[in-house]
């Protein structure tokens, strides 16, 4: 009986927060410094975590975030474990006949490949690449060896440990592991651009909600706070709106 | 954690240390822990109860009790257990509130599979979108426990009807010559010998149960080697704490921590092997007897 009243208990406190704000819950990696990451307290941080809460606060909704390997990360949308893609996840084609994405909120970021020597063979060689990445199917498309890795972390390990000849990533990602590295690691060649700049991805399906989203973006955007957040996290060096 | 905390990038040696292994994401790594022994003191008893009624129904006189009994076995020993994690738990999660989905939204009109999207009315959403994260989490607990629980369950099954099968003949045939019904054979003399035979499967099956647990990670509950790999990988000053790739510590510790824990498990079990073959009619009973213990 005891055990029924508190069921019944909290159906009833479900229930009545059905009533308030809608909930959405963002799905991100927390592996990708300084998009998304989990801090030293074991909270989902970065570029993104800042973001996401601002624009969950101009869209009046109430928002949960969840961490999900990058590998099943579109799976688990599609399934409906949560809401919504905030993971440092570009825009492009391949990715939007699966999933909508709302307006990007970052400019198209340049991709940089990194090794232990500037002379790296970067045109036939190894190179490191995350699985499921814009970089990783650049390098699949070129003449070089593709070594696909499940975390960013383990990209960069990789050429430390000579696995890999380079590793291909976002610069933004990339650059600050160069300037700690104490000159271990070096940029090699001119940047390449892929993709049509980040943005969040939703549900084919669920058009109101990537309105919402987009409207808040645009707020963001037109009232000039998008782009001190973008150089917040991504140095001044960063190319903004 | 401590009061000289306040500022990390300050701190040196020792003290750096001190802060470091107690930052909140180490915390979680501990409680990590305290969910893996969890889970296998769950799963362990559950997984049992579906060996032992596998193992009934694989004997059992009746064709359909018998034809479920060895399909569960079969159908899971079957498919290596990594497609099984993948596939059921899927399936599971998505029958659950396809369910509650036809229950609480009957006039729902938009179709439910849609190209690769599964979308049931937000009321039908197991747990509902907008309960706290702990009940998410411990939603994911739970369909690990019963995953693990039948997936094990199924080769617990296996080592219990072999186990039924080798307890002697005339065992229970002198109990049904002192005109004892065919339940009380089974559970008074098949069921207290039996055990003897399944134990060295059943121990195997345990310590292959302690290993088994980094796949909790496949199914969203943050484990021990999650956290191992999340918090070993190099930091960057973006981060309170940096420092380089550590990942070989970190997976060295965990290896301690599995070899001393099935050590333990080790030295437990070979206790209740000696205590369940006193008074057998096994060649270890026998010998127990000799010896005079």
């Amino acid at each position: 009986m005891k055990k029924l009243m508190s069921a019944t208990a909290l159906m009833a406190l479900m229930a009545g927060g059905a009533l308030a704000q809608q909930t959405v819950r963002m799905g991100t990696e927390g592996a990708y410094p300084p998009y998304n990451f989990i801090n030293d307290n074991g909270q989902v941080d970065g570029f993104e975590r800042e973001l996401g809460d601002e624009l969950c606060k101009r869209a009046e909704l109430t928002c949960e975030w969840v961490t999900t390997d990058w590998d099943s990360i579109i799976p688990n949308l599609q399934s409906g474990n949560y809401d919504t893609i905030i993971a440092g996840m570009n825009i492009n084609e391949e990715r939007s006949k699966v999933i909508s994405f709302t307006q990007n909120y970052t400019p198209p970021a340049p991709s940089a490949y990194v090794a232990l020597s500037a002379d790296a063979d970067i045109e036939g060689g190894v190179i490191a690449a995350q699985v499921n990445t814009i970089q990783s199917g650049y390098i699949a498309s070129s003449d070089a060896t593709l070594l696909e890795f499940a975390t960013p972390d383990e990209t960069v390990a990789a050429v430390r440990n000579g696995e890999a000849d380079a590793v291909f990533a976002d610069k933004d990602y990339l650059v600050p592991i160069v300037n700690e590295s104490n000159g271990q690691l070096v940029i090699v060649s001119d940047d390449v651009t892929l993709g049509g700049g980040v943005g969040m991805g939703l549900r084919q399906s669920d058009t109101e909600l990537r309105e919402k989203f987009d409207a808040a973006i645009t707020s963001m955007k037109e009232d000039g706070t998008l782009n001190p957040l973008i150089i917040k996290w991504f140095g001044e060096d960063a190319d903004v709106f | 954690m401590f009061e000289f905390c306040a500022d990390p990038k300050s701190l040196e040696g020792f003290q750096w240390f001190a802060c470091y292994l107690t930052s909140g994401k180490h915390m979680n790594m501990y409680w990590a822990f305290g969910t893996v022994l969890l889970l296998l003191a769950v799963t362990a008893p559950i997984a049992m109860l579906f060996g032992f009624f596998g193992a009934m129904a694989a004997r059992s006189p009746f064709f359909a009790l018998r034809l479920i009994g060895k399909g569960y076995t079969g159908m899971v020993r079957g498919v290596p257990d990594i497609v099984f994690f993948l596939f059921f738990v899927i399936a599971l999660d998505q029958g659950i509130e396809y369910i509650m989905h036809l229950i609480r939204c009957p006039e729902w009109t938009e179709p439910v599979r849609n190209g690769l999207e599964f979308r049931v009315c937000p009321q039908a959403k197991v747990p509902l979108g907008n309960s706290a994260q702990w009940i998410h989490q411990f939603y994911g607990f739970m369909l690990a426990v019963l995953t693990f629980a039948l997936v094990f369950g199924a080769f617990a099954a296996n080592v219990l009807y072999g186990a039924m099968q080798a307890v002697p003949r005339a065992q229970l045939e002198t109990a049904e010559a002192y005109g004892l019904s065919h339940a009380q054979v089974f559970r008074r003399v098949l069921v207290p010998q039996m055990w003897v035979y399944a134990l060295p499967g059943l121990s195997n099956l345990w310590l292959i149960l302690i290993k088994a647990t980094p796949l909790l990670f496949l199914l969203g509950v943050q484990d021990i080697v999650y956290w191992a790999r999340e918090l070993g990988g190099a930091k960057t000053q973006a981060f309170d704490y940096p420092h380089p790739d550590w990942r070989l510590y970190y997976f060295l510790f965990l290896l301690v921590f599995y070899l001393g824990f099935t050590r333990v498990s080790e030295i437990v079990l070979n206790r209740i092997s000696a205590r369940l073959s006193k008074g057998q009619a096994t060649a270890a009973g026998e010998a127990m007897r000799k010896a005079g213990i």
